[in-house]
């Protein structure tokens, strides 16, 4: 009879072990259909006139997103200059000061912030931005976007603090080193590699925003550098040219989707390498 | 008689309303390995700590009393300049993790900003790295980073980091305490040749090491110093009955 229950036991254990393979699998079709389907539509659009040449009008053969791929381009550089030192430095902040009243209130601001629907603050840098600046604009765009790549920098930056330890800082402490010194010099190279982790991440994450474009960019058929002019962005692309009724603008706009998973993907593999290659050893 | 390096004079430390040192009064000789002794929870660490102005970097924690490292009341001095003068190594090595072995050695000097010419430098690192006994283990491996050596290793890496400031005074707060027997007896056997240049003061609760090593031995217990003198004569002939019955291990 114990012999029995045994067997019934290893049979379950099996079962489980079945159970969770199965599920772990099925959890990767998804990405797999994904990637599957938009390189099948889009690859074949894929050439080096694609990235490089403007659209043509509507009815012409041809034509690329090279301004959209410049304007992506742009607009993560306008939200990377403000949002990469601040956030830094607010996740510095929060490390150093576990307990306290602005740390309690930066911590709730990140992790609203971190929640806001990107749509709402679109609608906000269109509130304040684009209209008291009169017109749509790579800025307010760039503003838009680096709002959103705050949060996660700053929790980056926080979790990987945390994970040095308090030894460290003590030592260079302890040689007489000013503190802003320790923390330039010593605490932050030390996180080097989750911090550009972190800030990676939340580049890959805003390149295929849309929604706070839409009132902000707001797209631009023509080539534009001028931050504060209307510029095109891959991700406004994709949605002008998927809802148009066009089926050449349909190829175009799987085409953009293909570029803009490869550059998210390519993001996420040099993540990667980075954390491996830059991991410190303490 | 021997100069003093470092006096204090009626020295509290507090943890919030915490008195973790009591009213602790002695004088540290020059060149002689001086041991802090006491149960755990005694307030050793936390006395050394007020020796280089560690103790106030926690919230909440103030020093009364005086401090004077030779003469002068370090209370009374810029924090950096009294942790520039007086070394510190801890419990567990702490090599800077992105840094090279040649770099940890300078760490003092780079980090503080403090030019050094490349030939300085070079000599800095050789002379610190020898009296630390590390040089001939490490010297083709400056480019390497800490954090490869050993445990007991990276901690004599410590020692030379410290030892390259050139400073009055050198704490080694448990030094051995994450070592191994061996590494603990290289570190031991540093600490006697080391005393012939650098004033050492060494916490420890190890009764064993405390008499292995040191000149002076102070008994700390609940924050108060309880007896301090010659390190042969408390260890053979403790005038104060809680300092032979810690000796006795009856508690601690």
């Amino acid at each position: 009879m114990d012999r029995e229950r045994v067997k019934l036991r290893i049979a379950k254990d099996s079962g489980f072990k079945v159970f969770v393979i199965v599920l772990s699998f099925l959890s990767m079709v998804p990405l797999f259909l994904i990637l599957f389907y938009i390189m099948r539509n889009g690859l074949s659009s894929l050439s080096w006139e694609f990235l490089t040449e403007l659209p043509k009008p509507v009815g012409e053969a041809g034509g690329g997103i090279a301004n959209a791929i410049v304007g992506s381009f742009l607009l993560v550089v306008i939200a990377s200059l403000p949002a990469i030192p601040m956030g830094i430095t607010a996740g510095v902040y929060l490390s150093e000061h576990k307990v306290g009243r602005l740390s309690y209130l930066l911590r709730l601001a990140v992790e609203v912030l971190q929640g806001t629907p990107s749509i709402v603050i679109g609608i906000i840098a269109y509130l304040w931005l684009v209209i008291s600046m009169g017109g749509f604009s790579a800025l307010s765009g760039g503003i838009a976007l680096g709002i959103m790549m705050l949060p996660v920098i700053t929790r980056a930056t926080e979790e990987t603090l945390k994970l040095i330890p308090d030894a460290l800082k003590e030592a260079s402490l302890a040689l007489g080193v000013p503190y802003y010194r320790t923390i330039l010099k010593v605490i932050l190279p030390a996180a080097f590699s989750g911090i550009a982790t972190g800030i990676l991440i939340s580049i890959a994450r805003i390149a295929g925003e849309t929604a706070p474009l839409l009132f902000t960019a707001f797209g631009n058929p023509f080539m534009n550098l001028n931050i504060i002019k209307p510029v095109n962005a891959l991700p406004l692309l994709i949605y002008n040219y998927a809802t148009s009724p066009y089926p050449e603008w349909h190829s175009i706009a799987w085409g953009a989707s293909c570029v803009l998973v490869g550059v998210v993907l390519l993001f996420n593999l040099v993540t990667r390498i980075i954390a491996r290659r830059w991991k410190v050893q303490f | 008689m021997e100069s003093t390096v470092l006096k204090t004079k009626k020295l509290s430390a507090y943890f919030g309303d915490n008195r973790a040192v009591k009213d602790v009064t002695l004088s540290i000789p020059e060149k002689m390995v001086t041991t802090i002794m006491g149960p755990s929870g005694c307030g050793k660490t936390t006395l050394i700590r007020c020796f280089n102005r560690m103790h106030e970097l926690i919230p909440d924690a103030k020093v009364e009393g005086k401090v004077f490292l030779r003469e002068e009341d370090i209370y009374a001095i810029n924090p950096m300049i009294v942790r520039r003068r007086v070394g510190m190594v801890f419990q567990r090595p702490n090599p800077f993790p992105t840094m090279t072995i040649y770099d940890n050695v300078i760490a003092g000097y780079k980090l503080n900003g403090l030019e050094l010419s490349r030939t300085e430098s070079d000599r800095i690192v050789e002379e610190s790295l020898g009296k630390a006994a590390l040089w001939d283990e490490v010297k083709d491996h400056l480019r390497r980073k800490g954090t490869f050596l050993s445990g007991g290793q990276q901690q004599r890496l410590c020692i030379a980091r410290s030892l390259a400031m050139a400073p009055d005074l050198l704490l080694l707060d448990e030094p051995t305490s994450a070592l191994d027997p061996k590494a603990t007896a290289r570190i031991e056997k540093l600490m006697t040749e080391l005393k012939k240049n650098v004033t050492l003061i060494l916490v420890t609760h190890n009764i064993a090491q405390a008499g292995r090593v040191s000149d002076l031995t102070a008994f700390l217990y609940l924050g108060e110093l309880v007896e301090f003198g010659p390190t042969e004569q408390l260890h053979t002939a403790p005038r104060d009955k809680r300092t032979e019955e810690f000796l006795r291990g009856k508690f601690g």
